[in-house]
């Protein structure tokens, strides 16, 4: 049972990991993110870094959905920039990796702000059909302007380089996606320690009171949709790099979907839940491909597979929705209370 | 300039037109009478066309049968919906709705492409089939009668919402919740039959786009363009739906001819994009005015 | 309460505003004065514009006729932001507190203007982030949190408050954005006698310990003429009289908007006569 932690200083409030238990845990994490590619085959090591990006592409959108309440559905046309500005950059100038994914970030970056102009005007789920228009128009930039992005054959993405070494394999990725992708959730972490958070969340709780306290509306949603996308853009980035293939049909509306609900399953608003819903959005498909698999049904089991995920995919959706609408994070919270409180109850 | 071919082209705009504006119908009675923003309104579409296949190719029955039957289904279909997926939403933020329609809309893709395999079916012939001809033009006989059918059953609701009792306590529901249930209106049930008139309404949508192009399980795409509808018209409109549906029919007709098929999508999203910049809340739409 | 000498120039200037919306006439011709270090209160039945007026003041509206002059400036074209950093800060009638955050973060973001951590700073949490919070939050602390006696909530999420405490989390949030004209919004609406003793127990001493003048929105008759250095009664968007609270209190055309025209005597009669025949016919 965890009794009164108790601080000391104002910064020791402030911290992000507050108790010395909590370190503990954080040590035992990295340790384990550490020892993981040593241990693990290829197909695990594969689904570690698909996960990774896709916690870095759901904390983006939860700040912009889940913390500044403006949703949208436009994640994956600032992934598929992202990514395209990567491959461009490495397929045509053999830049190192790390400049091709911060230009990436800034291409989605600049998109991110062009597309967060009219959230003045337009509110709520008309801003969000909105941006379905931002996957639209991506999907034809994409297909169009063939010289510079292959049309609809895509590009084939030659593998990173980083000090010489060669990243082919989930192995070698791994070192630097999921460093990326720490580094990327501390950022975030660390904005709603500062005012730039905690005026993303007086917007979104109520706007009115936000402006009368001093908080310009245009370029706090501008700011939240630009740092939103750029994290998106270094998602795709990397998206690039590890799939090694894009085409215009990489980032299809689907996708979009797919960020915004592994947001609401893991909890608006809370970085553990962005951390949650990816990865229980990623995997639960692999899941059910092992499950297909068991089941008798010989042949036919592939054919069943691509529906069967999508009405879990939708089910998921409808069942969390309904049931938790907070979410995994509430979920854990509920059971860390459990463990806290033991032997008292909630 | 050949004005034929323009005319032709702009009829069969309108056509397609039609059926937009019947879907945004079925859409605009959803969140008129709920506030809910029903994104899976073309897989409700697509579902009843895949119920007319059942009922048809599935199960041989005669047309005068399976059209009915299908429609039947489909009034059921979107009571369930309502009451397991939607009634639970009621409270919650608009985004916690809009997704529930979403995880549907996923469901629904699924469902059918389970049973039926995602590949195309086509709806046994049970429209006239010989061409029509305005002048110089020709339209295809499917969207012509496909565009009538549009116009009687728009005409239809629109008179049913005006003068039958419904129609006024569908109307009274949707300014006012809290006034409708104290003056007697039982509002849950309008709730259910907003939902069933809507899946009635995009069903018949559904079977005669199914019957124009044929069925399969990205039908639901229709669903988009007529988002692009129902916010051009505004959400809570009517008129709004009927003007939009035209509206982007003609647009996507003539963009889809003169700048090539897949400019069509691009166009029509331009045109919403046009829409928020211009009226944010859509031609009709009204605007919300927040209280301080 | 004594009466405050009428300073050379005021601190908030209300010139002849007019607002309508639609055929209504919000405010028609306001004009008013908010003299520096004073508390005043705006009174008067419901609908009179006591509301629409402080959303001109706070820039929601934007008046058809008329000027505000804050500390001689005139501040009728800045958005609201601007005119919250110029030292204008406001609580709302139906609390407006941020439900998603505790009392702490609330009160934090009073002070957002005033502060200057940069989106690239906050992002690394860079030292200068790091000092600025600490200050922040050691000012409030000490300063906020200590002077209105909630450091016992300062954590609490703030949907979990009773509304008395809710209603002074959101004066300590005012409070962090150190104004110079405090716009209070019905501050004691819905509180008991204790909260209420207690709320103006703290409006007098946020006047006299932070120098703030107070304008305050208010149906609580003892609070405004307890407290108030002048009054000023609006009625159908027209201000029907002005000054010292006993004066203003007098004032037939004052008792005429609340209570009605009419002579009480012949009312008075009328009940009666009622009375008479309800008993005759029982």
């Amino acid at each position: 049972m965890r009794i009164g932690s108790a601080k000391q200083s104002y910064a020791a409030d402030a911290a992000l990991f507050d108790s010395r238990t909590q370190w503990a845990w954080v040590g035992v994490l990295v340790a384990s993110l550490l020892a993981f590619p040593f241990v693990a085959n290829e197909y695990w090591l594969y689904l570690a870094c698909l996960v990774a990006i896709n916690i870095a592409s759901t904390t983006g959108l939860n700040l912009l959905t889940g913390y500044t309440g403006l949703v949208s559905l436009g994640q994956s046309a600032f992934m598929g920039l992202g990514a395209y500005t990567v491959a461009i950059l490495q397929i045509r100038y053999g830049t190192p990796m790390l400049l091709n994914l911060l230009a990436g970030g800034v291409v989605a970056m600049l998109a991110g702000v062009v597309v967060g102009v009219p959230s003045l005007r337009v509110k709520g789920l008309y801003l969000a059909i909105a941006t379905i228009a931002a996957g639209v128009i991506a999907h034809f930039v994409f297909s169009h302007f063939a010289d510079l992005t292959g049309g609809s054959a895509g590009l084939s993405v030659p593998p990173a380089q980083v000090l010489g070494v060669v990243l082919d394999s989930s192995f070698k990725l791994y070192w630097v996606i999921v460093p990326i992708t720490v580094l990327l959730l501390i950022g975030a972490a660390n904005l709603f320690r500062t005012r730039i958070g905690r005026a993303f969340i007086a917007i979104r709780d109520r706007d009115i009171s936000a402006e009368v306290l001093g908080i310009p509306l245009l370029r706090y949603k501008l700011l939240s949709f630009a740092i939103s996308s750029f994290y998106a853009g270094v998602a795709g980035g990397l998206f690039a790099y590890f799939f090694r293939a894009i085409t215009p049909e990489s980032f299809p509306l689907i996708m979009s979907i797919f960020f915004l609900a592994a947001v609401i399953v893991g909890g608006m608003g809370t970085m553990l839940g962005s951390v949650l819903g990816a990865v229980f959005m990623t995997l639960v498909p692999e899941v059910l491909k092992l499950i297909v698999g068991w089941l008798p049904l010989g042949e036919s089991a592939m054919l069943v597979l691509s529906p069967v995920r999508t009405i879990v995919f939708g089910l998921m959706i409808v069942l969390f929705l309904i049931f938790e609408p907070h979410g995994l994070a509430e979920v854990w919270r509920r059971i860390r209370r459990l463990f806290h409180l033991w032997p008292f109850r909630t | 300039m050949d004005w034929w071919l323009l005319f032709e082209i702009g009829l069969a705009g309108i056509g397609s037109g039609g059926l937009y504006a019947l879907t945004g119908l079925a859409f605009v009675m959803i969140y008129k009478a709920t506030r809910v923003v029903n994104l899976a309104i073309g897989e409700m579409l697509m579902f009843s066309a895949y119920m007319l296949l059942a009922f048809t190719t599935g199960m041989g029955l005669p047309i005068w049968l399976a059209i009915p039957g299908a429609l039947l289904v489909s009034a059921v279909f979107g009571m369930l919906v309502e009451r397991t997926l939607i009634r639970p939403m009621l409270g919650e933020s608009p985004i916690s709705s809009f997704m529930v329609t979403v995880g549907l809309s996923s469901i629904l893709v699924g469902l059918v492409e389970l049973v039926w395999t995602a590949d195309q079916q086509r709806l046994p012939e049970f429209l006239p089939t010989d061409a029509i001809r305005l002048g110089d033009a020709f339209i295809s006989p499917k969207v012509f009668y496909g565009f009538w059918i549009a116009v009687l059953l728009i005409a239809a609701v629109l008179l049913l919402f005006r003068f039958w009792r419904g129609g006024v306590a569908l109307r009274a529901t949707a300014s006012d919740q809290a006034a409708a249930y104290s003056m007697g209106i039982n509002v849950p049930r309008v709730f259910s039959m907003a939902w069933m008139a809507a899946a009635v309404i995009a069903g018949v949508a559904g079977i005669v786009v199914g019957s124009i192009g044929g069925l399969s399980s990205v039908m639901g795409a229709f669903g988009l363009s007529v988002l692009v509808v129902v916010i051009f018209g505004g959400l809570d409109s009517v008129l709004g739906a009927l003007v939009g549906g035209l509206i982007v029919g003609l647009v996507e007709a003539l963009s889809g001819f003169y700048l090539g098929g897949e400019y069509k999508i691009l166009a029509t999203f331009s045109l919403l994009v046009l829409i928020l910049m211009v009226r944010p809340y859509g031609l009709f739409g009204t605007h919300e005015i927040e209280r301080l | 309460m004594t009466s405050v000498p009428v300073h050379p120039s005021p601190l908030l200037a209300v010139e002849n505003l007019t607002l309508a919306f639609g055929g209504v006439k919000a405010l028609n011709g306001v004009s008013f004065t908010v003299q520096p270090g004073s508390i005043t209160s705006v009174i008067g039945p419901n609908g009179a514009g006591k509301t629409s007026v402080f959303n001109t003041i706070s820039g929601f509206y934007k008046p058809a006729t008329g000027r505000l002059v804050f500390e001689g400036q005139d501040i009728g074209q800045l958005p609201p932001p601007r005119r919250a950093a110029l030292g204008l800060a406001r609580s709302f009638q139906n609390i407006a507190l941020f439900r998603g955050m505790t009392v702490l973060d609330n009160i934090k973001l009073g002070r957002h203007c005033h502060l200057k951590t940069g989106p690239l700073s906050a992002l690394f949490y860079s030292p200068a982030a790091r000092r600025e919070e600490e200050e922040l939050r050691r000012e409030v602390e000490e300063k906020i949190i200590d002077f209105l006696e909630i450091d016992h909530i300062r954590k609490a999420p703030v949907a979990s408050l009773s509304y008395g405490l809710q209603k002074r989390v959101e004066l300590a949030r005012a409070l962090a954005m150190r104004p110079k004209l405090l716009l209070l919004d019905e501050p004691v609406a819905g509180m008991n006698r204790e909260e209420t003793e207690d709320m103006a127990r703290f409006i007098l001493e946020v006047r006299r310990e932070w120098g703030v003048t107070v304008l305050m929105v208010e149906h609580d008759m003892g609070m405004v003429m307890d407290l108030s250095d002048h009054v000023v009664v609006l009625n159908f968007g027209q201000v029907i009289a002005s000054g010292l609270p006993h004066e203003v209190q007098g004032n037939p055309e004052v008792v005429k908007a609340y209570l009605g025209a009419g002579d009480v005597s012949v009312l008075r009669e009328r009940f009666q006569r009622v009375a008479q025949q309800a008993r005759k016919a029982a």
